[in-house]
């Protein structure tokens, strides 16, 4: 989240688009119940199905699933046409006016450098900016130069009418003029929409760029670093912002930094390349400090190990051969056999993952899996057979499986990352059952004998295990606090801060700013230096003290970055530092420092005059539209159809076969052949969760089963009728990957929709059984989705593929 | 050999009557438990509550079954006849122990028939009222409208079962000779001729004209 | 709660302790802010010790099916459209309205099964409870279920235990988003018109209190979008009484059937002191000679020594 969930009480308007809050995030939903009843906020819901949200929405509007580029394409194109936006914020707070390269094209869905052979674009030369002889971008204030970002963008989205949106979302044209009336309310400086997602936008095989439309709403309204505003992601797991921020992706290091790739065998082109100087005068840049964190990460890892001299050990880092080992590679690389073992801890992949029978099979292909986890999952128990919904023969499948009782998180004190970006410590409620072992043990005692052997035995290239520094009291089992402190950081050796003050060694960092690349500090993850300083435990706090009144909380936990609660909050002042509107007040120039209600997302002692921008995470120091060459399938969000598309062609390119679906996505070669067309399977699907479970964990407790006892799919009304089926039938849901039979729920919450001229039923399928737990066993739903993703961050379509229904 | 009495009720006969009369009193106790808050210590007699509530079906249901082999015993002589009607005109007559203008009457007077039906109407419908309540195996499958229409009944039915018992017993008392036909089953002639005159001549086929015949021959 | 706060008691005919003076309280259900997610229904399961079976999914999303013993309060979900052709998906908190004048404890046989405190909540004492299911007869929203394991009726207890020591209903401590809330009535009544101000400012003309006066109100109170139709919620009734027949059954009909009885026993008293038994007279007719007696009791063939003593 740009902001946090209890800023959502500082909205006037909350949109719910690809989420169901209500639903997912009960707890968090309070806050919308907040602004509702003392803001006066009116709540939005756009969603396939009339969901829980919607039962207590203001309005809501239907929408096909996997359209909602177009649905914003058409508002941009409808705030830029009606100058519904934020002027001011506009102006000076974004891209607007930065000219484009020449080289940057559009031609009939497909943006220029595009390789049709690799499916990708591989020449994004052209998606920059022109570079002026003072080394800055050009930009022309006037916005009138046809290469400036905010024509390019107003040519791009020209395209989205409300006519052609409405035909493409299946959204009716009344409805969606209504929501978009309403949402141009809040272009007024103060006005406030927040937008709620969740794993209804991510999961597309245009997740990302979704979102990057909705942000791009936000900064045209001028909603981004504003109370009551952002576009917030509400994360599905009550710690994966917690696993992104430390890093556990195959391309990342803790705190967003990057694996080198095998090209950056050098450390200064690896730190260089990273270094990003302003794009514009008098612009912080802050990534100017990469070597900062990147050295203090080092010296976490590697202790005394890392030194000047040996580039802070970073020969010991692996290199990438590739982009990335996403999931989906990974088990494409299994199911050819190029796996030997996996060891699968906290994640239960085929039921997790996209096309469970593909998953099954590579699985089946492991020579050895070991299953790191809490409860009986579905994976750990492939092997089996379990009656229709787990059909395999034991006999063929020769992977040795090993299971090792993990405890759960409320049985270990520790820390979790929620969406707010809020560092929250718990503390252990019981003691692990059996043989249970935390899985900090369980990883120190393979790190432990894995040394060992090495130790003993030599091996090819073992200096990055043999020189990682060990610090902790007990070898086997690091304690939390231990690590959590690691995290933070502290010096090395004595130094002196920014400040002037002297650090001791030893001493923990009060926080980033303290952060040195000559050593002399450490680091674990750069961005939770500030969550355990000297003064103790920051995450540990729990005063919800509110002295402006403006929910922010600084009291509560910790927020990463820096305990700072809304990110880009310079922008919720005016250029002159005073807030937009006095009760949309955040941060300000006091006129010697900026402060408020929340710390300042900014240079504290910067002045207002002095032009510094809002975005110093940007070396451009103002926020994007025109993504340069950040996302793999263009500068500007573009509709492309799911891969398995009911209407099966791409209404804004009928013609250009290569436009139908993201030209970008990740997708391997043998998957075409698994994807069904509306021909055989004509209904389009999305998957779900339900707010009586959480993914495939509570289907394991008693009281989680008795409220969703049983799997069952969602169909519309009309759809039943012609189909002739009734509420509480069992139905076959089929596509071209395997079926899953399960209870018909017949609802009018699912209507069907017109789309490019034809009607199109929606099917609702929740995913939580499966053939373990305390529920009826069940199907794992997953066996319907493709195998394919995001073109940025490789999420598989979940909520996007094609079925076909038949009553049992 | 000369018999100076009439046998009114065979062994099987009185034991069946009494099984019913047993099986009232407990029902109707348990049943009175149930019914009014002052009555609910007779629970007591029964182990408590629950158990009242457990033994009161049970014990109806069988009072019930009990019942109909009664009904098979005596149905035929409670068929009303045409004296019935004028001793029902004359009941003032009757309660005031006088003789004079009553018709001779059957095996069973007329009182004796009305309680005959009623309790047989009560006892029909306290079983389906009372199958309708029963919590423990039927209930579940009947509405509850139903369910209140058979509560209220049941006791309407109970109220009436009761009140008729309490005539029928007093009757026992009042009418001299009728507890003892029930306790060891013969009557003396004298009794029968009295009280149930066409009776007694069917069984002793006694031919002597009555000193008193019927008015409605007068009439 | 102490026994001296027992305002009512079932099948009790005289009047209950009533010196001491308490609040009344009442949980307040909006209905216009539930979001239908069950933490309610958990929370009950987890504060009462209560695990209801792994049921069926029926075609909707009512899990369990009903309430039974073990499942004290329930989601009921209700899709409407309404005339303008909008989608409503009414979500309601189904479970005892704690009534002013509870059907349950009039129709209860059993003193003291039934209880009401002074702070209206209405509670069942499972010791004292014989399981015969007038409770269930007597309520006027179909509530109270008896159980097969125990043959005892179980009921939300509004959390009476909680109550009692200053905490809020289970229910009321897990809802996310404040859709109940717990207080004294005439606070929750308060806040209620509050919230209904604010749902007219957002359309919903007909928003109102639930508090059905035909029980003397209750002490959990819904808020509705359309307090005009509550029948909408899953048939919530729009103006519950105790029924007629049970009113009938369990109200009048009690004591006079009670004196009549009496009566009967006493007339037949007072029958016999003034009229006096009707005796034959043995010697009113003679024996006649002939014997012939056509009813043989088969069991007297055999020889009875007595009988030959008769007169």
């Amino acid at each position: 989240m740009t902001n946090h969930w209890t800023d959502i009480a500082n909205a006037n308007l909350v949109l719910v688009m690809g989420g169901n809050a209500a639903e997912a995030h009960p707890c968090g939903f309070k806050w919308v119940t907040e602004a509702k009843a003392h803001n006066k906020a009116r709540l939005i819901v756009v969603d396939p199905r009339f969901t829980r949200t919607a039962s207590v929405a203001d309005y809501y509007a239907p929408i096909r699933t996997g359209t909602d580029i177009a649905f914003m394409g058409g508002l941009i194109n409808y705030l830029l046409t009606q100058d519904k936006i934020q002027h001011e914020y506009v102006r000076n707070y974004t891209d607007v006016s930065f000219i484009v390269k020449a080289g940057y094209g559009f031609e009939d869905g497909i943006f220029s450098g595009y390789d049709v052979a690799k499916r990708a674009y591989t020449d994004k030369s052209g998606w920059g900016y022109e570079m002026g002889e003072d080394g800055f971008v050009k930009t022309d204030p006037s916005l009138q130069d046809p290469r400036c970002v905010y024509q390019l963008m107003k040519q791009h989205y020209s395209r989205y009418n409300i006519e052609l949106a409405s035909q493409i979302c299946g959204m009716p044209v009344d409805a969606m003029q209504k929501i978009w009336d309403e949402i141009a309310t809040c272009s007024v400086p103060g006005k406030t929409m927040t937008i709620l997602y969740a794993l209804g936008w991510t999961q597309h095989s245009i997740g990302s760029q979704i979102i990057r439309s909705a942000a791009m709403v936000q900064l045209l309204l001028g909603n981004v670093g504003m109370p009551g505003g952002g576009v917030n992601a509400l994360r599905g797991h009550s710690n994966i912002q917690g696993l992104t921020d430390l890093g556990l992706l195959s391309n990342s290091l803790p705190g967003y930094l990057t694996l080198p790739g095998d090209a950056e065998q050098d450390y200064n082109a690896y730190i260089v390349k990273r270094t990003q100087k302003p794009l514009r005068p008098g612009q912080l840049s802050y990534w100017q400090n990469y070597s900062k964190f990147h050295v203090s990460l080092m010296k976490a890892w590697y202790g005394a190990n890392a030194t000047v001299e040996n580039n802070w050990c970073y020969d010991y880092l692996p290199k990438l051969d590739i982009p990335n080992y996403d999931i989906l590679k990974v088990f494409d690389l299994m199911g050819q056999g190029k796996v030997n073992g996996y060891m699968c801890q906290g994640f239960n992949p085929i039921a997790a993952l996209p096309d469970k029978n593909r998953v099954m099979a590579a699985l089946a292909k492991l020579k050895w899996l070991v299953v790191m986890d809490p409860l009986a999952t579905e994976t750990s128990e492939f092997w089996q057979k379990v009656g229709p919904y787990n059909d395999v023969n034991s006999a063929d499948i020769q992977t040795e499986v090993i299971r090792l009782p993990t405890t759960c998180f409320a049985e270990e004190d520790g820390s979790l990352v929620n969406s707010s970006r809020w560092l929250q410590w718990h503390w252990k409620g019981a003691d692990g059952p059996g043989e249970a072992r935390t899985d900090v043990r369980i990883m120190s005692e393979l790190f432990l004998r894995l040394r060992q052997r090495y130790q003993a035995n030599g091996g090819a290239y073992a200096e990055p295990l043999l020189k990682l520094s060990w610090p902790y009291k007990i070898a086997d089992e690091p304690s939390p606090e231990e690590l959590a402190k690691e995290i933070n950081g502290n010096a090395t050796a004595d130094f002196t801060d920014a400040t002037g003050a002297l650090i001791k060694a030893n001493a923990q960092l009060a926080g980033f700013g303290q952060l040195k690349d000559d050593g002399s500090t450490a680091s674990g993850c750069w961005i939770f230096c500030g969550s355990w300083t000297e003064v103790g435990n920051q995450m540990a706090r729990r005063d919800n003290n509110d002295p402006f009144g403006m929910h922010q909380h600084q009291g509560w936990a910790w927020a990463w970055p820096a305990n700072r609660r809304i990110l880009y909050n310079r922008a919720s002042a005016d250029p002159q530092g005073k807030p937009w509107d006095e009760k949309k007040r955040l941060v300000w120039w006091n006129g010697k420092a900026w402060g408020g209600t929340d710390v300042p997302d900014y240079k504290a002692d910067v002045p207002p005059e002095a032009g510094m921008n809002p975005f110093i995470m940007n070396p451009e120091g103002v926020a994007r539209f025109f993504a340069v060459d950040k996302m793999n399938e263009g500068p500007f969000p573009e509709h492309y159809e799911p891969f398995e598309t009911p209407i099966g062609i791409n209404p804004l390119h009928p013609d250009n076969k290569k436009a139908t679906s993201n030209p970008a996505a990740r997708i391997f070669d043998s998957v075409w052949d698994t994807l069904g067309v509306a021909k055989d399977y004509p209904y389009a699907a999305t998957s779900y969760r339900l707010t009586e479970h959480f993914h495939f964990w509570s289907k394991h407790c008693k009281l989680n089963a008795i409220t969703q006892p049983e799997q069952f799919v969602e169909i519309g009304e009309v759809l039943a009728r012609e189909k002739g089926i009734v509420a509480g039938d069992r139905v076959r849901v089929s596509c071209k990957r395997g079926h899953i039979e399960a209870v018909a729920v017949v609802t009018k919450r699912i209507r069907p929709l017109q789309v490019n001229n034809q009607v199109v039923h929606q099917i609702g399928i929740p995913l939580h059984w499966g053939f373990t737990g305390l529920t009826r066993h069940g199907y794992l739903t997953n066996t319907l989705v493709p195998f394919l993703g995001d073109g940025n961050t490789q999420t598989p379509e979940s909520k996007s593929f094609l079925v076909n229904v038949e009553k049992i | 050999m000369i018999r100076k009495q009439i046998l009114r009720y065979t062994a099987n006969q009185r034991t069946n009557h009494w099984l019913v009369a047993i099986l009232f009193f407990m029902a109707g106790l348990s049943g009175l438990a149930l019914f009014h808050p002052a009555l609910f210590w007779l629970s007591n007699l029964f182990g408590g509550g629950p158990w009242t509530r457990i033994l009161h079906p049970f014990m109806g249901v069988l009072m019930f079954v009990f019942f109909l082999g009664l009904v098979f015993r005596f149905w035929r002589a409670n068929y009303f006849i045409a004296n019935d009607r004028l001793w029902l005109r004359r009941i003032d007559r009757v309660m005031k122990n006088q003789e004079e203008g009553v018709p001779p009457i059957g095996k069973y007077n007329p009182g004796q028939k009305l309680l005959f039906w009623t309790l047989l109407l009560c006892m029909l419908g306290l079983l389906l009222t009372g199958l309708v309540i029963w919590r423990a195996y039927f209930s579940d499958y009947f509405g509850i409208t139903t369910i209140r229409w058979a509560m209220l009944l049941h006791a309407l039915a109970g109220f009436v079962l009761i009140l008729s018992i309490i005539v029928h017993i007093y009757a026992g008392i009042w009418i001299k000779g009728s507890v003892s036909a029930m306790m060891h089953g013969w009557v003396s002639r004298a009794w029968a001729k009295k009280h149930h005159e066409l009776w007694y001549r069917e069984v002793t086929r006694d031919e002597r004209p009555r000193r008193d015949p019927p008015l409605s021959k007068k009439g | 709660m102490a026994s001296q706060d027992i305002i009512a008691r079932s099948a009790t005919t005289t009047v209950p302790s009533s010196v001491r003076n308490q609040e009344e309280v009442a949980k307040l259900i909006d209905t216009t802010k539930c979001i239908g997610c069950k933490a309610c229904q958990v929370a009950c399961s987890e504060w009462n010790e209560l695990r209801d079976e792994v049921g069926h999914n029926h075609g909707t999303y009512d899990n369990p099916q009903d309430l039974t013993a073990e499942t004290w309060t329930l989601m009921r979900f209700t899709e409407h459209e309404t005339d303008a052709g909008n989608l409503e998906w009414l979500i309601r908190k189904d479970g005892c309205m704690h009534c002013a004048e509870p059907g349950c404890l009039a129709a209860c046989p059993s003193p003291g099964a039934i209880i009401k405190h002074a702070n209206g909540i209405v509670d069942f004492n499972q010791d004292h409870c014989i399981g015969c299911g007038y409770c269930i007869t007597g309520c006027p929203f179909n509530i109270p279920r008896i159980s097969q394991k125990d043959h005892k009726a179980y009921k939300c207890t509004l959390c009476s235990d909680r109550v009692a020591v200053g905490l809020e209903p289970a229910c009321v401590k897990t809802c996310p988003t404040g859709a109940i809330v717990f207080g004294s009535k005439e606070d929750m009544k308060e806040h209620a018109a509050e919230r209904i101000v604010d749902l007219k400012s957002r359309g919903f003309d007909n928003a109102g209190l639930y508090d059905p006066a035909g029980v003397g109100g209750t002490h959990v109170m819904y808020v509705l979008h359309h307090a005009d139709t509550p029948k909408l919620y899953a048939g919530l009734p729009i103006d519950p009484t105790i029924s007629p027949l049970v009113e009938l059954w369990k109200g009048v009909s009690k004591p006079l059937g009670l004196l009549a009885m009496g009566l009967a026993v006493l007339a037949g008293f007072f029958h016999y002191v003034r009229v006096g038994p009707q005796i034959v007279e043995e010697d009113e007719l003679p024996p006649l000679n002939d014997p012939s007696v056509h009813e043989v009791d088969p069991s007297v063939h055999t020889y009875d020594p007595k009988r030959e003593d008769r007169p």
